[in-house]
């Protein structure tokens, strides 16, 4: 990514990693936790994006749906079989909070396509706050649902014994590298993409190769609409299947 | 786990790249910001509040409102499917009922009219008994009557014939130059007749 700028050098600039920069909306000065930053400003958006489709889209309670009820209606029936199927039929009274993860990533990955914006979802800091809520809740509601019998995901019963203590070991190690590749797979994904957009973008400024680069931006364009819808996919799936290991423990 | 080694690549391909852009290349990089705005961790307490403003945010609309709309939307749904189906259950019972009732109307009106036509053929028949038993009986009358006519002219036919016998017979004792009273010529004639 950032070699290419290297190599290429002359009069070509690459910044690849300039639109992930946080910066404030209003001045220059620092940035605080209160600042209204581009972060604020796409979270408002994203925010914003929810509540037309999920309100405003279903505010004619229409018996036959219209364009935008459908989705509404798509969105839900999506996610909430995504629950009943993979965390069981009581995995889906916590149907709500991952009906939020979903939307929030989606909608986040989606408007971070949109040029000039600024992707919320490609900055650790966010992902990671998801995965480690997904990660906390999860285990504590294991504990709260089973006590010390949650400890039993680790101890594979169905193994021979002498292999039993290896087999917790790396399942213990598995159990907290969750949060950590559940948090880094949604980031890279999306800050991968939008480099390598950007890069391609640089090489426009040469005329030679200007056609060929916009023939790369397009189809790393289209990858990149695929990954926005995968990746929220994943990270929401992933979240039932956790939850699933916090409601039912033991393989 | 697949999930779980899959993200451990995910992890280790993201650790080598944030290696070489901040490693590889110190010396080339222009200002001190140019590395990854990621990994600048004074945005860190920025994005996180906004993150759980936003995610609260999010939450609050879809299970005050946007959530319990559309469950209810689904259901209204599902009730208006089975009504309707129910309804239409209904309609084809009453459809089949009418067609029943229909086909028996059809088939009393077979039976009454079949009915109908056996007795206008009965009187019908009678009617023709009675008249063919008149014509018979009419047509022996005339039969006999004209028997007995017959009779008539055959009777008198023979007493002619009888008259004729005598005077031929009288005729001829005459010619043969015999005479003889009348009287047994008629006797002679009348036996020969009657023999």
């Amino acid at each position: 990514m950032a070699d290419a700028a290297h190599s290429e050098g002359g009069g070509l600039v690459f910044h690849p990693m300039d639109q992930f920069k946080v910066v404030p909306l209003f001045g220059d000065g620092e940035v605080h936790w209160y600042t209204i930053t581009n972060v604020t400003l796409w979270m408002a958006i994203t925010v914003a994006c929810v509540a037309a489709l999920m309100v405003l889209g279903a505010r004619g309670r229409a018996v036959i749906p219209g364009r935008a009820q459908s989705i509404a209606e798509l969105a839900y029936g999506f996610v909430y079989k995504m629950v009943e199927d993979v965390a069981g039929k009581d995995g889906v009274k916590y149907f709500p909070y991952i009906m939020v993860l979903f939307l929030f990533i989606v909608f986040s990955n989606f408007l971070g396509l949109l040029p000039l914006a600024f992707t919320t979802t490609s900055h650790i800091a966010v992902t990671a706050v998801l995965a480690l809520a997904v990660f906390i809740s999860v285990t504590v509601l294991g504990f709260i649902l089973h006590g010390t019998h949650f400890l039993g995901l680790f101890w594979v019963t169905a193994a021979p014994l002498p292999l039993r203590p290896i087999l917790a070991l790396i399942e213990v190690i598995s159990y907290f590298v969750r949060p950590v590749s559940h948090s880094i797979r949604l980031a890279g994904n999306m800050m991968a993409g939008h480099a390598v957009i950007k890069v391609f973008a640089g090489f426009a400024a040469i005329a030679a190769i200007s056609p060929l680069s916009v023939v790369a931006i397009t189809a790393m364009y289209g990858l990149e609409v695929l990954v926005a819808f995968i990746q929220a996919y994943v990270f929401t799936i992933l979240t039932c299947v956790y939850l699933k290991d916090a409601l039912h423990p033991g393989h | 786990m697949a999930n779980e080694t899959h993200g451990l690549s995910d992890a280790d391909g993201a650790a080598v790249v944030l290696h070489g852009e901040t490693v590889a290349h110190p010396t080339e990089l222009q200002t001190a910001e140019a590395g990854m705005p990621q990994l600048d961790f004074t945005t860190y307490a920025n994005q996180i509040f906004w993150l759980i403003v936003a995610l609260a945010a999010i939450y609050w609309i879809l299970s005050k409102i946007a959530l319990p709309r559309i469950a209810m939307i689904l259901a209204e749904r599902r009730g208006t499917i089975s009504n309707d189906i129910a309804a239409a259950e209904e309609l084809k019972a009453q459809a089949l009922e009418a067609e029943k009732a229909y086909q028996k109307a059809l088939a009393d009106a077979k039976a009454e009219s079949a009915r109908i036509v056996a007795e206008a053929k009965a009187e019908i028949k009678a009617e023709l008994d009675a008249a063919i038993a008149k014509a018979d009986d009419e047509i022996a009358a005339k039969a006999a009557e004209s028997e007995k006519a017959i009779a008539e002219i055959r009777a008198g036919a023979m007493e002619s014939v009888e008259a004729v016998a005598k005077d031929t017979a009288a005729a001829l004792v005459a010619a043969l130059g015999m005479s003889a009273d009348q009287a047994a010529i008629d006797a002679a004639v009348d036996t020969r007749v009657k023999g």
